[in-house]
């Protein structure tokens, strides 16, 4: 009997030559991030511990949630962060650059076959690049930052195989909300969701970190597709050595606890309703759905090729005055690439607003939280009640092709239709 | 801990997340007694008051989906809750309560069977709860005894100093 990608990584990194679902190991760690929100809960408790960092060089600490600070107490709070770095003299600290779930894939800081933790539940973002990747509290970030190991349960694995080839406007971001619509916000609690077929080979790295990063909003431990060549373009093209990148694969006998077929060549853009990321409908069933405000990036859809879809639909357009549409690119590279290829032009043309490179507006801390009565919709992966502001405002979530189409005309518009 | 009793202060139904607990929004210090405050703000604003007695939380499926953020736990057993008893946990947070002492009781149907006000006996090592009001019995898987284990000594950070004093040890063994 074979194993899983995520078994033989779990395998690897816990020194058995084998593994199963369920099994309790005590994995090491290759990458752990901690971003501002949480790091102070972590600090106090682990200076407590009075010993050093297991391994300074594979820590990460990136300020992106509530920065640059719109309180004094988020101000307050950023400090701690940077006296920890200053303390154990940090050189992977990143302040303001943009969101730890770009920073660390463009970066190519986290490797195919490898385990990354971070404080964050979208932590497992990077498992597009065929890592082990998971989302952890800062009580555990304690346990990894002072030994450099965790325990985990060892998941089953959902396998999704995707077929077909994606129609015009509908992107990878349709395919994740579908499959959300299927299983549930808890389909796959505790397991791993493996996506693999013929769209995830045609998909673009970026495409393949969207899928990844809404893993969790199934309650998945980790979400992860098989290393290929593009993965290793990619890791190459952010300064990995090829011959390091460890091509890891499942075993045509690993066993799979469930497996979803979904083709795509016939999938229509989808828009996640309130207030749940698994509550997806087919757009014809919610266009027209007025709206006062479009979010477009975030850590989920706020890549290079994501712009690059809104603009081409925004280009020579204005956004009406009625609706604030916030450009959010995941990071400084991405914002200066965007720069480079025109769609910052575009978007300031049009009346965009264009923010610097954090999570604010997703997670309600700053930057477009919403008055009752308010709609978004936002490419981002969640919307809980009350998450971006009043829990009498409405969020809904949508490609970035659907958030373009919807910011021109003030409602929910198919992008197919524009 | 053998066995703790006391009364059901507060029931929620499915997919309550982290953000219900926590809001973003209402931070305004990290402190325990101050997260306690904003939780469940949204959904339930006299929560905090509910709970405040000290007793037990009841919920459906998925509790505490969402984010990573430990406030989260940490509000929730501030405002008083000494065992959180659900259908199902999203796993961060179930992670995230053990780690810092608060015990979490997996039990399918205890939601439906269950109304605030009933007076429970939780017995964990049998695995079982007993619903002294409704003269009800539910059984649970008994919490894996590494996890209990961490309970007792009151949390993750504790076992950690174990780790790392013993990982000192073996080194000045080696030295020797």
């Amino acid at each position: 009997m074979g194993m899983t990608i995520t078994e033989k990584i779990l395998a690897q990194a816990s020194g058995n030559q084998k593994v199963q679902p369920g099994q309790i190991v005590v994995a090491k760690v290759d990458l752990a991030m901690v971003h501002d929100g949480l790091g102070p809960l972590i600090y106090p408790n682990f200076e407590k511990l009075n010993a050093p960092i297991w391994d300074p060089d594979r820590v990460f600490v990136v300020v992106d949630h509530a920065a640059p600070a719109s309180t004094l107490h988020a101000a307050e709070w950023l400090s701690h962060n940077f006296d920890f770095v200053k303390k154990h003299s940090l050189k992977h600290f990143f302040n303001v650059q943009g969101v730890a779930h770009q920073i660390i894939p463009e970066g190519g800081y986290i490797l195919p076959g490898q385990v990354a933790v971070g404080t964050d539940s979208h932590t497992c973002t990077y498992g597009g690049l065929g890592c082990f990747s998971t989302g952890i509290g800062s009580t555990e970030m304690c346990n990894v930052l002072a030994l450099g190991d965790l325990w985990f349960r060892v998941p089953e694995t959902i396998r999704v195989v995707v077929s077909g080839k994606l129609p015009h406007r509908v992107m990878s971001k349709d395919v994740i909300l579908k499959l959300l619509s299927m299983i549930g916000a808890n389909g796959a609690t505790y397991k791993t969701i493996e996506f693999c077929g013929e769209t995830i080979s045609d998909m673009s790295v970026d495409s393949r970190l969207t899928l990844c990063n809404m893993a969790i909003e199934a309650g998945a431990k980790n979400g992860i597709i098989a290393p290929d060549e593009k993965t290793a373009d990619y890791l190459v093209n952010a300064g990995v050595r090829r011959e390091d990148i460890q091509m890891i694969r499942s075993d045509d006998d690993a066993v799979f606890c469930q497996e979803i077929h979904i083709c795509v060549d016939e999938l229509v853009p989808h828009v996640a309703v309130p207030h749940s990321p698994a509550n997806g409908r087919p757009i014809e069933e919610v266009e027209g759905t007025p709206l006062s405000q479009v979010l477009i990036g975030t850590c989920t859809n706020g890549r290079v090729e994501d712009f690059m879809a809104a603009a081409e639909i925004i280009r020579g357009h204005r956004i009406p005055q009625q609706v604030r549409c916030l450009i959010l690119p995941a990071s400084n590279k991405i914002y200066a690439e965007l720069v480079r290829n025109g769609c910052m032009q575009v978007f300031a043309d049009a009346g965009c607003i264009i923010c610097n490179s954090n999570c604010g507006p997703c997670g309600g801390m700053h930057e477009g939280l919403m008055f009752e009565g308010e709609a978004c919709l936002g490419t981002h992966n969640r919307n809980f009640c009350g998450r971006m502001g009043s829990p009498k405002a409405n969020i809904y979530l949508g490609s970035p092709a659907t958030a373009a189409a919807s910011a021109l005309t003030g409602q929910i518009t198919d992008p197919r239709k524009i | 801990m053998n066995s703790i009793t006391g009364a059901v202060l507060a029931e929620f139904g499915s997919h309550i997340s982290t953000d219900d607990m926590t809001s973003g929004k209402y931070i305004t210090s990290h402190e325990p007694a101050e997260v306690a405050k904003i939780c469940m703000r949204d959904i339930d604003p006299d929560f905090p008051r509910k709970m405040a007695p000290g007793g037990f939380l009841v919920a459906e499926r998925n509790f505490g989906c969402g984010s990573s953020r430990e406030t989260a736990a940490i509000a929730v057993k501030a405002a008083g809750t000494r065992v959180v008893i659900a259908e199902e946990f999203a796993r961060i947070f179930y992670r995230n309560c053990f780690n810092i002492g608060l015990p979490c009781i997996e039990c399918p149907g205890i939601h439906s069977a269950t109304d605030v006000g009933d007076e429970l006996e939780i017995d964990f090592a049998e695995g079982v709860i007993r619903n002294r009001t409704k003269g009800s019995k539910h059984t649970f898987s008994p919490i894996p005894e590494a996890l209990f284990r961490q309970l007792e000594a009151g949390g993750l950070v504790p076992l950690i100093h174990e780790r790392l004093a013993e990982k000192k040890r073996q080194t000045n063994q080696k030295e020797e």
